[in-house]
């Protein structure tokens, strides 16, 4: 547990992205199969430890800790597993098990021995090795490390595409020592099995002025960008697997969709909430994502279904090499068949100019279902990843506020030393009350100015917040507002940057809260 | 427990223990600023104290000092004051007060550990204890400074090429940290940002070894790697920092041994080393002192207040204002 413990506490204390990948490359330099993989699975968050609740924790260290004692250090530190790693009494000798034996024994543990077998490895484990064993336990490592920077780790120390790391991934699991072989020159790329495996997407690259007078509209065509959930589905054998745009597994959220295939069909498409097709706000899915039990009546009143774009596999066939417009019309007549309720077809828009198609933009786009446009090359394989000079998104414009800047932050790395993470609000009556957060949108002068106004107009220090004298307006760009019960202010913004400061503007101009709910609510 | 009150006045004499404002007369625990100020008539403390005040605020900061040495006695009227040292800084004290048979002590901010760099502290019997609790939690146990030390160390083998930017409270805990590294065998020359620089000079004078320091002057952005270089918390977080080329950033504090807490203030290094009792020199030194009634003048005073309930001994939150927990970011 040593070496591990001490990984997760250099990671959680590194901001740098490439130091954060210096560390894991040595930690997979110098730690032995099966270790190495089974940090990789807890890093990326792949592995399950469900058979030990973190109330039982609490309840080992609650017999051991004074109740009021331990309940106010808790209330001081904020994090649970930092308060039981400091408060914990007691201190014996030996050493805690490598991690892979550890994880063992976690999940073989027998419900009479847990106590004891806990308060040994309590005992045993300095202080940072019991913040990893209960992080452990937890789930949930929270260090700032994402499962794509572990695998451009992985890239990084065995010399590979990430791209071919991204393409395996879902199909192998811990402690992945085939991968380690493979990445150490030891053995062949594994080999996984398409059917149960996420396939990493092809994506848009955001299209720009000088673009439009480089490509030629006869060549492209546009379908709407759907304001859903980009998802992967895969039927095979008569069951379906949904995956997020990000490799998750999230066909247990949506148990609903249903398709029955005998051969391989791998689909793309965009996840909504809606009847007949017509999707609800993305506010509206959002009260389906993230839940782990699926309740009828979520079904009942929201109800999924997939805008179809694309399609990768059609009866065990590698489609990706055709071009756009053959896939599409594979889709097609995939689709004609087998069609049902949660299917739809993303539809092709027809213009014939690029003016034409700016017009459609401008007017025809539907503010809840639309995040703008996507514009294909009809020629396009599919790629993974963000080729260029095959398809774009063409946003819609954003929106935008004036709002004042109310409490700011410093950045991490190289804007260490500048506050440059900023809460910024809105009047509610005659009280601001903070609408959001935006650490980027400006350029490197405006940084220098925003940072020199939050030192020279400090009003008060809340640990490292600093609130600061209301006078500075800034324009905030967004892409939209959900309205939010988790936010005192009553709204979220979606994409928040600052767009423009505006020293100029008094703030007595900026709008109300409640005039804002109007206009974009 | 009539003769003093809740501010530290000790009524008989008209006399105040760390004042926040200016009074009369005041006796001064330590030279830390949210326990030393400027401005009163009459000033009792430690010649070491006496002589930080002086350097930080002027010669004329009080209208008259008086020195009074370690461990004797002096009679003021029906009271006696003797002061015991208390491990914190260079001078620091404990303020033991005697009136009719009843003895009060004040700890002002203490350690038991023993540190180079200033007198070790000494114990001291009273019936009523008026101690601090900046670490008054059971999550605060201090680990042992040199292996913290080692930690910084380390790091240096690690990463040559980078500068290690240390923050450290200008006054105590610069040159203890100066100190430790020099026990560790540490020989090179240590950087220092210019607001340590006179304190550092008093140390010396003081006979505290701290070997060859300098203050920064950067003319070229690779002349500090592999360096320390200390430098007040403040001037880490400000633009003074930025003349770095990729510093690594530690503090040396106690409140470093909360990781989320290091994280937030962009800490990379933290170094667990701190000038004031942990949970357990706290909670002993109540057990030792045999008091029966505990004051908490300042910190995380309702655990403090807990345990003394659970040992069955008398304990009172003071909450006073103004101590800020000077090792704070």
């Amino acid at each position: 547990m040593r070496g591990f413990s001490e990984l997760i506490d250099k990671l959680l204390l590194t901001s740098s992205r490439n130091r954060k990948i210096d560390i894991l490359c040595d930690y997979f330099k110098s730690t032995p199969d099966p270790d190495r993989g089974f940090a990789l699975a807890i890093i990326t968050n792949s592995l399950d430890l469900k058979n030990i609740p973190i109330s039982k924790i609490k309840e080992i260290v609650k017999e051991n800790v004074d109740e009021e004692l331990f309940a106010l250090s808790y209330d001081y530190v904020g994090d649970l597993a930092e308060t039981i790693s400091l408060i914990w009494p007691y201190k014996e000798n030996g050493h805690l098990p490598q991690i892979s034996k550890m994880i063992s024994i976690l999940k073989n543990i027998k419900k009479d021995e847990l106590s004891k077998k806990i308060k040994t490895f309590l005992s045993i484990a300095n202080e940072t090795e019991r913040w990893a064993l209960i992080k452990l336990i937890s789930g949930g490592l929270r260090i700032g490390v994402s499962s794509r920077l572990a695998k451009t780790a992985l890239a990084k120390f065995g010399d590979k595409k990430l791209d071919d790391i991204e393409k395996i991934w879902h199909g192998i699991e811990a402690p992945y020592e085939t991968l380690f072989k493979w990445l150490c020159n030891l053995g062949p790329m594994p080999e996984i099995d398409l059917k149960k495996t996420f396939n990493p997407m092809m994506l848009a690259n955001p299209i720009e002025e000088n673009d439009f007078k480089n490509i030629n509209s006869k060549n492209f065509v546009a379908e709407w960008k759907w304001d859903g959930i980009r998802v992967q589905i895969i039927l095979d054998d008569f069951n379906i697997k949904i995956f997020s745009r990000t490799g998750d597994d999230i066909t247990q959220t949506f148990p609903e969709i249903k398709c029955l295939q005998k051969e391989l069909v791998i689909l793309d498409g965009e996840l909504l909430v809606g009847r007949d097709y017509i999707p609800m706000t993305f506010n509206t899915l959002q009260q389906r994502l993230n839940r782990k039990k699926v309740s009828l009546k979520h079904i009942d009143d929201f109800p999924a279904f997939v805008k179809l774009y694309d399609i990768l596999y059609l009866n065990n066939e590698d489609l990706r090499e055709k071009n756009w417009d053959e896939r599409r019309t594979i889709l097609e007549s995939w689709y004609f068949k087998h069609k049902n309720r949660f299917f739809d077809l993303s539809k092709i828009i027809n213009f014939n100019s690029w003016k034409n198609l700016a017009e459609i933009r401008k007017n025809e786009i539907i503010d809840d279902q639309h995040e703008g446009l996507m514009i294909k090359s009809k020629y396009s394989p599919y790629i993974s990843g963000r080729p260029k000079g095959h398809w774009y998104k063409w946003k819609k414009d954003p929106k935008t506020v004036d709002a004042i800047l109310m409490y700011a932050v410093r950045g991490h790395g190289k804007r260490s030393s500048y506050y440059s993470d900023f809460t910024f609000g809105l009047w509610d009556e005659n009280q601001l009350s903070p609408i959001g957060k935006a650490y980027f949108g400006f350029n490197d002068n405006e940084l220098k100015i925003l940072d020199k106004f939050v030192r020279n107009n400090t009003i008060k220090k809340f640990g490292p917040v600093r609130e600061v004298e209301k006078t500075f307006v800034i324009e905030v760009a967004f892409d939209s507002v959900n309205s939010s019960t988790r936010h005192k202010s009553g709204v979220a913004l979606r994409f928040p940057r600052i767009k423009r400061l505006r020293e100029d503007k008094p703030i007595n101009e900026v709008l109300q809260l409640s005039e804002f709910k109007l206009e974009f609510l | 427990m009539q003769w003093i009150n809740e501010n530290l006045y000790i009524s008989p004499i008209n006399t105040y223990i760390d004042p926040s404002r200016p009074v009369e007369n005041a006796i001064i625990t330590h030279g830390h600023a949210d326990h030393a100020k400027p401005g009163h008539k009459n000033v009792l403390a430690t010649k070491e104290t006496i002589n930080i005040m002086k350097i930080r605020y002027g010669e004329n900061c009080a209208e008259n000092f008086q020195e009074l040495p370690l461990n004797r006695t002096l009679k003021i009227d029906n009271v006696n004051i003797t002061f015991y040292p208390a491990g914190h800084i260079l001078g620091s004290v404990q303020v033991l007060a005697e009136y009719r048979g009843e003895k009060i002590n004040f700890t002002g901010d203490y350690k038991t550990k023993k540190d180079k760099s200033c007198e070790n502290f000494e114990p001291v019997r009273c019936h009523t204890l008026v101690t601090e609790a900046t670490f008054g939690l059971p999550i605060f146990q201090h680990p042992n400074e040199h292996n913290e030390i080692k930690k910084l160390l380390r790091s240096l083998q690690l990463f040559p090429e980078r500068p290690h930017l240390v923050g450290v409270y200008a006054l105590g805990k610069a040159q203890r940290i100066i100190g430790l590294l020099r026990q560790q065998r540490y020989d090179k020359e240590i950087f220092i940002h210019g607001a340590l620089e006179k304190l550092c000079n008093y140390y010396i004078k003081e006979n505290v070894f701290l070997g060859k320091f300098s203050k920064t002057n950067l003319k070229d952005k690779k002349e500090y790697q592999g360096e320390i270089i200390l430098a007040p918390p403040s001037a880490i977080k400000n633009v003074w920092s930025r003349k770095f080329e990729d510093p690594i950033i530690c503090q040396a504090s106690g409140w470093m041994s909360i990781k989320q807490r290091a994280k937030q203030s962009l800490v990379e290094l933290p170094l667990i080393i701190s000038d004031h009792a942990d949970w357990n020199e706290l909670t002993d030194y109540i057990k030792l002192t045999r008091a029966e009634n505990v004051y908490v003048t300042h910190g995380r005073e309702e655990a403090i207040v807990h345990w003394c309930k659970m040992n069955k001994i008398n304990g009172l939150a003071l909450s006073l204002s103004g101590r800020e927990d000077e090792e704070d970011l």
